[in-house]
This record gives C-alpha cells, structure tokens and sequence, in this order.
C-alpha cells in the first residue's frame, strides 16, 4: 500500500470511530433540547444532573463499587502474578487456565454464572453481589497487566536478596511492589473504568435497593431522549479517557 | 523465617485460587447444571433432571431467534475481519514508532463506557440524526432514511463496539511475520495476490481465528446494543437469555442458551490452539506466546 493510502484508510477509520463520540460530547452542552439543531452554548444538563437527586445517588453508589471492587482486585491481582511469577506449585495451571477463561467467558455467560452461584450460597443482590462481580471480571486485567511487567524483571536480584536472608514478604514489599508499582497502578486505574462502565453484569446482580449510573443511563436511554443523558455520558467518557491514558503512561516501558 | 516464606506463599496463590474457583470455575458448573433442571416457581429451579430446555431451544420461534442473532453476530465479525484485517495491516507497515500511537487509539475507545457509545450511535442513525439531516439537506433523499431499528443498525453497532477485539491479535499476529519469507516468495516468482493468500493468511490465522473469537462470542450477547439499536424486533441471544432470567424467570431455559455460548466458545478455542499449531509447525513464528 502507498503511504498516502495507508494514512488516508488509518484516518477515515479512526475518525469514524471518534465522530459519534465527539457528537455526544457536543450535543451536552447544546441548549437545543432535541439535539437538532445548536441551540447555543448551556452548561444547564450538567446543572440538571447536578440536581437531580436519584441520578447523583447512583453516581455515587457506582464511584462507591469501583472504588472497592478495583481496590479489592488489584490486591488479589497483584499477589496472584507474583504468585504465577514466582512460584511452582500444584494446580498453577489450573489456576492461569482460570485466568484464561474468565477474561475469554462472555460477559452475558459470567453474569447469569454470577447471578446463579448467588442465588446458590444465599448472597443478597445489591451492593455486595455488585462488588463480587465486579472483581471477578476485573482481576484477569490486574494480573496480565502486573504479571507482564514482571516478566521483564531482572530475577537474580530477587535471589540474592533470598540468599541475604530477606524473607519472601519483605522481598515483596521492598523489591517487587516498588518495581511492580506502575503496572499495579495502572490495573487499579483499569479495573476502576471497566468497573465504572459495566452494564451486562451489573443489570443481572444488582438489586432494587441499589442504583448504578450505568444501569440509570440504560434505562433512561431506552424510554426515550433526555438531554441529561448527554452530560452524564460525557463525564463518563471524559473519567474513562483520563484514567486511561494515564494507565497507559504508567505502563510504558520505559522508566 | 521458614514460616514466613509459607504465609505469603499461601495467600498469593491461596486468594486468588479461591476467588477464581468460586466465581469462575464453580459458577459455569452451575449454569450447565441449572439447564437440566426444572422450572420451579418457589425455588427458581428443582428436580428432576432433564434435557427439556434443550429440547425448547428447538421450537421454531426460538431457532429463528438463534439464527437470527447467530447472522447479525457473523455479519458484525465478518466486517470487522474485512474492515480490521487491512488496518492491522496498515498499522504494522507504519514507522515503529507511530505503530504504538495508532493503536493506542484504536484500543482506547475499548476502555470507556460502550453503553454511552452505543447510545450516540443511536443518536447519530435517528430519523432527526445527523446523516438523515444531511441526506435531506443535500436533496438526496425526500424522507428520512429508516436506519435505526433495523438489523443494518445492530450490526453496525456491534462493529463500532468490537473493532478493536479484531485489531488488536491481528496486530500481533502480523507484527511477528517474517519479512524474508516474502522476500523469499518474491524472488521465486510468487505475486502479491498470492504472496498474501499462501504466506501472510496462512500465519496469521491465530490471529484470525483469535479476533473472530473475540468479536463474535460477546456480539451473541450485548443486548444493549439490540435493544437501543434493532428495537423489539432484532433480538440477539443475549437478550434471550436476559428475558428468561430477569423477566420470565425460566433460568433452566435462559441457561441452555448460555450453554450454547460456552460450547461455542468451547469449538472457537480447539480451532484457535489448532491453528497456533499449524503455524508453529510450519516455523513461520517463533513460539507463540499469545
């Protein structure tokens, strides 16, 4: 192919792909309540989210559940790479084919999964059963994202360290974490969005009692046009964006 | 020390262990068990086993159904093999240091809401949407296009939201082929046409089949993108399954239909690690790793 070709394919597919969001990002702040025409320049479906008080609940009901569930993952997450790492042990490849699966399993098959195994050990749906779910999908990011860094590590320094006499946490907490920390960083920042933005499993375990953002989103979405929806998608995508990108600036090679 | 050296062993490999056996490893057991099991309408589920949901999946309406959500889904992975396979392609002949950029920003949109991209998609096809209104102001058309609610419409969806399931193994799939193979092909005469049908095809079908996996398995079950994007009346099979457990409560019935999916994924992998076998026996790769 022409370089001129290839640039020209490479751009038209990515515009396509970052026009509908530029759309949704322009039309929030568009006074036109139908998004027909420009209405002028309004911050006002922001304020009316602001005010409203069941959106803002569930706002921070689902900030409530990414928080923990992300926290919670990236803890596991970490210790199973070192673990995968580190270690030979029996059922350690029973254990990376779980790792597989679950990354691979659709998510509609992991949410009535979920949703069943609830039902079966008698887990109350709501905040909990949010949580529970949450981690599950979120931990094969923490683990592929902490288990490849530390695939780039120098291991004869963990051995001398074990020979000096250090025991197995502390060459945890004084070697492996500070070198591991930008990729256990940036699992924590992945499983927050992932978390943030789930929908499929979330509409199977959540519970009456307990509202998420994403799942108001949906079913506003569905009854029709409410500009609010244009806000509270912005801001979503903008936290999605930012935290990325800074992910992925941690997990960059160098240094 | 010795103890300690146990302890930290103990939870690195104990926790996650017991958070993947009992979330992950157990629940898919369960599912396959509760699709042979009896509709109850105090307990959910009972005895007797049986295959009766199998047998449902069946009946006509539901077949229709199935296939139905089986073409859309191989339609969206068809397009984002024909659309994604050229700008793997693209991306890979690029300068090495623009190659990660250009990923980068084909994988970002992965990492935020879908719901919310879904939604402007719907927003952008609608009867007052951007492409209807710049259709009727250039006189092109006289009345609005139908384009939402239609099966056009959910695939095009799955596509924009699965793409870059389809880039990403195919990227690395092309990025480990060995130029000296073409440069070999060439000088034996070998043409473009088949130096692409007979080297680069060939060796990059993990990735083929590894971007296939990814893009149809979740497109049988995003029934968001159905419901905002195809209406009542393109159904996929996730929202099948959906209706069946949050709706008519017939879990043995919604997780037959699972059940189809977890085999499906099931054939999807033996082809997939067939073909990684393929490729390493031919000696085009160097172990792959993927």
């Amino acid at each position: 192919m022409a370089p001129i070709f290839r640039w020209g394919f490479l751009g038209l597919i990515l515009t396509l792909i970052y026009i509908p969001i530029l759309v949704l990002v322009v039309n929030s702040f568009n006074a036109s309540k139908y998004g027909i025409k420009w209405g002028g320049f309004t911050f006002k479906w922001y304020e009316k989210f602001w005010n409203n008080d069941g959106l803002m609940t569930a706002a921070l009901n689902s900030l409530t559940v990414s928080i923990v569930a992300a926290s919670v993952a990236t803890v596991i997450g970490t210790l199973a790479a070192v673990a995968l790492h580190r270690y030979q042990f029996k059922g350690k490849a029973l254990l990376s084919s779980m790792v597989f699966v679950s990354m691979l399993t659709p998510e509609i098959v992991m949410a009535i999964s979920l949703l069943i195994v609830f039902m079966a050990l008698g887990i109350k749906l709501g905040f909990i059963s949010l949580v529970i779910g949450h981690i599950t999908f979120c931990l094969p990011f923490v683990i592929v994202a902490v288990y490849s860094r530390l695939k780039g590590f120098d291991m004869k320094m963990l051995e001398a360290a074990r020979d000096l006499g250090a025991s197995e946490s502390s060459i945890f907490w004084k070697i492996i974490l500070p070198l591991a920390l930008p990729a256990v960083a940036a699992g924590w920042l992945l499983s927050f969005t992932l978390s943030l933005d789930d929908v499929i499993v979330s509409a199977f375990v959540t519970g009456p009692g307990y509202e998420i953002l994403p799942l108001k989103v949906y079913s506003m979405v569905r009854v029709g046009v409410s500009p609010e929806v244009n806000a509270i998608s912005t801001i979503l995508l903008v936290v999605s964006l930012v935290l990325v990108v800074i992910s992925q600036l941690l997990l960059r090679e160098d240094k | 020390m010795k103890s300690s050296v146990g302890q930290f062993r103990f939870w690195a490999i104990g926790l996650a262990s017991v958070w993947l056996t009992l979330f992950v490893f157990f629940p898919n057991l369960l599912v396959i068990l509760t699709s042979f099991l009896t509709r109850d309408p105090q307990a959910t589920v009972s005895l007797p086993i049986n295959a009766d949901s199998y047998v449902r999946t069946l009946d006509l309406l539901y077949l229709q159904v199935l296939w139905d959500s089986l073409r859309m889904s191989l339609l969206a992975m068809v397009f984002c093999l024909v659309v994604g396979y050229p700008f793997a392609m693209a991306i890979v002949s690029l300068p090495k240091r623009w190659q990660p950029v250009i990923l980068f920003l084909v994988i970002l949109p992965f990492w935020t809401n879908s719901l919310v991209r879904t939604y402007a998609i719907q927003f952008i096809l609608g009867n007052q949407g951007i492409i209807n209104k710049a259709l009727l102001g250039l006189g092109l058309i006289d009345k609005p296009l139908q384009l939402l609610y239609t099966q056009f419409a959910v695939i095009l969806g799955l596509c924009y939201i699965l793409l870059p399931f389809m880039v990403l193994p195919l990227y690395s799939a092309l990025e480990k082929l060995d130029v000296r193979l073409h440069h070999a092909a060439k000088d034996l005469g070998a043409g473009p046409l088949s130096r692409f049908w007979h080297i680069t095809v060939p060796l990059t079908s993990p990735g083929i089949v590894a971007g296939c996996l990814m893009v149809l398995l979740p497109a049988m079950g995003m029934f968001y993108i159905s419901d905002l994007l195809g209406g009542a009346k393109n159904l996929l099979l996730g929202n099948v399954i959906k209706t069946q457990f949050l709706h008519t409560r017939d879990w043995p019935f919604g997780s037959a239909f699972s059940v189809i999916l977890i085999v499906l994924l099931g054939f999807m992998l033996w082809l997939y690690f067939r073909a990684a076998r393929f490729v390493n026996k031919q000696g085009g790769l160097n172990g792959s790793d993927f």
